[in-house]
């Protein structure tokens, strides 16, 4: 009994953490209809960027959680303001094959700066051991990530429903033409919010650089996972990113348990399970189906 | 296809025929017996993956200074003037690994591959060289099925394999007071290989093995795995990752509190290039099987400098070994006057070695193993590093002899 709670607790700790990570990329397609590929690529940005800055100018793992992901959301202002923006009226293949390159580019790019081996981080004194609850022992970083992820997908969930600019930017995905019809800029919401997933890919890896080898391919297997929970919660939604998160999380961590070499293949599986009971995810849209 | 295409097509082909033809044979400018008038090395790795910082681009550069070397040697006594180095990517994968092999030795006249990290794929490549009769020396790969059931005449191993990994790490290990073991291995060919060596070698010193822990490759989620091995309270937690995984792992572990347990972390194959980019602070006290270290003596330190000054990185023991396999061959060469690979075959096999990588070497002829002295290292304390890359002390050379599978236990049948 012990047992399973400890691997339903281990579970739901790496949950919130996809959770978080698959965020940004529902966000960016709920919004812009944007498949964004480079997904992956942009958590390894964030962790390499937190490497980085910690071995050049000493920035530490609490600075790197507000410094980081501005950097990454001017990033993704950039590649919406030069690249995504002339695709969105096309086919969304366009934009799928354009991230798709992106990814390959950034990976190699930072390969041939750091090679693969990755880069070393020091993790933050105060979240090292492990705390014991009546005999369920978790990692004092896994408790971070999983209460900070936690506040992270509350407060954008809250600001996507209870704010003007939230309103107004789900209204714009809703109904387009109706929204520009009552004199609201729709246009002016695609940038900010493209940057905003970006951001919040950026955070992710910064919170994975204590406990994951920081390497250029660390986004490449990551991004499958992210796929598998987008669409397992509905794309685009947000409240279905989060419970996805969560539900891939615990099949992880009990098919690492009673089935290790399938522990990979079991996140497909409740994939393949969902999309045939509801093709557009528990969450998801019909016209995204 | 209309009659100009048919017409052209034609004349490439006759005239790429007519080329091939004058490449085919000849004596070499040198006077010996030369196939295309060339030698050809082929280093056959992982170029940008998981394996690339350990071995890639750099075993490269190794094989050219072995080159560089063997020209400066022999200058105009040389017996083959043109010496190419050609590499390839087979990004670990069995199925490209076989056909790059195949286009090397074909296309490129490759008269030797070197390298090969995967044992999947190494054992791929040994398979075209048994088949094409060239020379395959494997550096990178670890399974000892390249100088067991799948050992054959054309095929070499050169540097490590997973039973003197297990007969030093899980031997010593366990000797030094850790019995109880679990096992953590990535399901493929190495992992399921290294299981089995370094179950047999902990047994036989006295351990016991509890739970075998396969788990997917590559995987960067080891945290459930962990939960399992460390639930029977082990006294150590033998994990069998390399590279990307095994940095993965060891942050998991650091972070899951273990070590404050009692529980020991012994690592089945480290490179030095992964202790760099974790840091010694993480690996610090971690116990492991050492091929050659850089900074072992005078020697090695003067050939690591060269190999900075052309890479601007320390090399692994994968280098050295690749620097030596390719050097040896033309050696070898050198000494025949050809590069026909059934000679060479008879002039490497027995030949005792002694160079910046082999120490009391022996290529063995039986079975193909190159047999040398190995050490057991250890991770230094960060207080202890004096310079970049002194990341280790040598605890114990383990002889020749004693560190590889006797030829009792070979099951090889050299066909």
């Amino acid at each position: 009994m012990n047992e399973i709670l400890q691997y339903t607790v281990q579970g739901l700790a790496a949950g919130s953490f996809y959770a978080l990570a698959a965020l940004g990329l529902a966000v960016i397609f709920g919004v812009l209809g944007v498949v964004n590929f480079a997904h992956g690529a942009c958590y390894m940005l964030g962790a390499v960027t937190s490497a980085v800055l910690l071995d050049l100018v000493g920035l530490n793992f609490w600075l790197a959680l507000l410094v980081v992901p501005v950097l990454m959301f001017v990033f993704g202002v950039l590649l919406e303001r030069l690249l995504v923006r002339h695709l969105i009226a096309l086919d969304p293949l366009y934009n799928f094959l354009l991230t798709f390159g992106l990814s390959l580019l950034l990976v190699d790019l930072v390969k041939r700066r750091y090679g693969v081996s990755g880069l070393p981080y020091t993790r933050p004194e105060i979240l090292s051991g492990v705390i014991d609850v009546g005999g369920v022992r978790l990692p004092t970083y896994q408790v971070f990530v999983f209460l900070f992820s936690l506040l992270v997908c509350a407060l954008v969930w809250l600001v996507m429903t209870r704010t003007r600019v939230g309103m107004i930017v789900r209204a714009s995905t809703e109904k387009a033409d109706l929204t520009r019809a009552l004199g609201v800029d729709v246009n002016r919401w695609v940038t900010p919010v493209f940057g905003f997933g970006i951001a919040l890919a950026g955070l992710a890896g910064v919170l994975a650089a204590p406990f994951r080898a920081i390497t250029a391919d660390m986004g490449s297997s990551f991004i499958i996972i992210l796929f598998a929970v987008v669409v397992i919660g509905g794309l685009g939604s947000i409240v279905g990113a989060v419970v996805a998160g969560f539900l891939v999380g615990l099949v992880e961590a009990f098919g690492q348990a009673y089935a290790p070499t399938l522990s990979q293949i079991v996140i497909f599986v409740l994939m393949a399970v969902v999309i045939l009971i509801r093709p557009s995810g528990l969450f998801g849209r019909e016209e995204n189906a | 296809m209309s009659t100009k295409k048919l017409v052209a097509t034609a004349a490439v082909s006759a005239t790429a025929l007519i080329l091939s033809a004058c490449g085919g044979g000849g004596p070499s400018a040198g006077g010996g017996d030369f196939t295309d008038d060339k030698v050809v090395l082929a280093v056959l790795n992982d170029q940008s993956g998981v394996y690339k910082d350990l071995s890639g681009p750099n075993s490269v550069e190794a094989v050219k200074m072995a080159v560089a070397y063997y020209q400066e040697k022999y200058g105009d006594d040389a017996v083959v003037d043109d010496i190419e180095v050609v590499s390839a990517d087979h990004q670990n994968k069995p199925d490209i690994a076989n056909t790059k092999a195949q286009e090397l030795y074909d296309r490129e006249k490759a008269d030797i591959i070197l390298d090969v990290p995967t044992s999947s794929a190494a054992l791929a490549v040994a398979t075209q060289a048994k088949e094409k009769k060239k020379l395959f020396v494997d550096i990178g790969a670890g399974t000892t099925e390249l100088t067991n059931a799948q050992c054959n005449k054309y095929t070499f191993h050169w540097a490590y394999d997973t039973y003197q990994l297990a007969n030093t790490t899980g031997t010593a290990i366990t000797d030094a007071g850790d019995k109880n073991w679990e096992i953590i291995y990535p399901d493929y060919a190495f992992g399921q290989d290294m299981d089995k060596s370094f179950t047999e070698a902990i047994e036989k010193a006295g351990g016991t093995v509890g739970d075998h822990i396969a788990t997917p490759f590559p995987n960067d989620n080891f945290t459930t795995f962990l939960t399992k091995a460390a639930a029977d309270k082990p006294d150590v937690i033998g994990t069998m990752q390399a590279g990307g995984d095994l940095i993965n792992l060891v942050k998991q572990f650091n972070e899951g509190g273990y070590a404050q347990e009692g529980i020991d972390l012994a690592v089945g194959l480290m490179f030095i290039t992964d202790i760099h980019s974790l840091g010694v602070e993480a690996f610090q006290g971690v116990q492991f099987a050492e091929a050659w270290y850089w900074n072992f003596d005078d020697d090695n330190r003067a050939w690591a400098d060269k190999f900075m000054d052309r890479t601007g990185t320390r090399p692994s023991f994968a280098h050295a070994a690749n620097y030596s396999a390719a050097l040896q061959y033309l050696e070898a060469v050198q000494a025949e006057g050809t590069d026909d690979a059934d000679t060479i075959v008879g002039s490497l096999e027995g030949k005792k070695i002694n160079d910046v990588f082999l120490k009391n070497g022996e290529v063995r002829a039986e079975d193909h193993r190159v047999i040398h002295d190995v050490y057991l290292a250890q991770v230094k304390t960060p207080d202890e590093v004096s310079e970049d890359w002194d990341y280790e002390n040598i605890l114990a050379t383990i002889p020749a002899a004693d560190a590889f599978m006797p030829l009792d236990q070979s099951t090889c049948e050299m066909g």
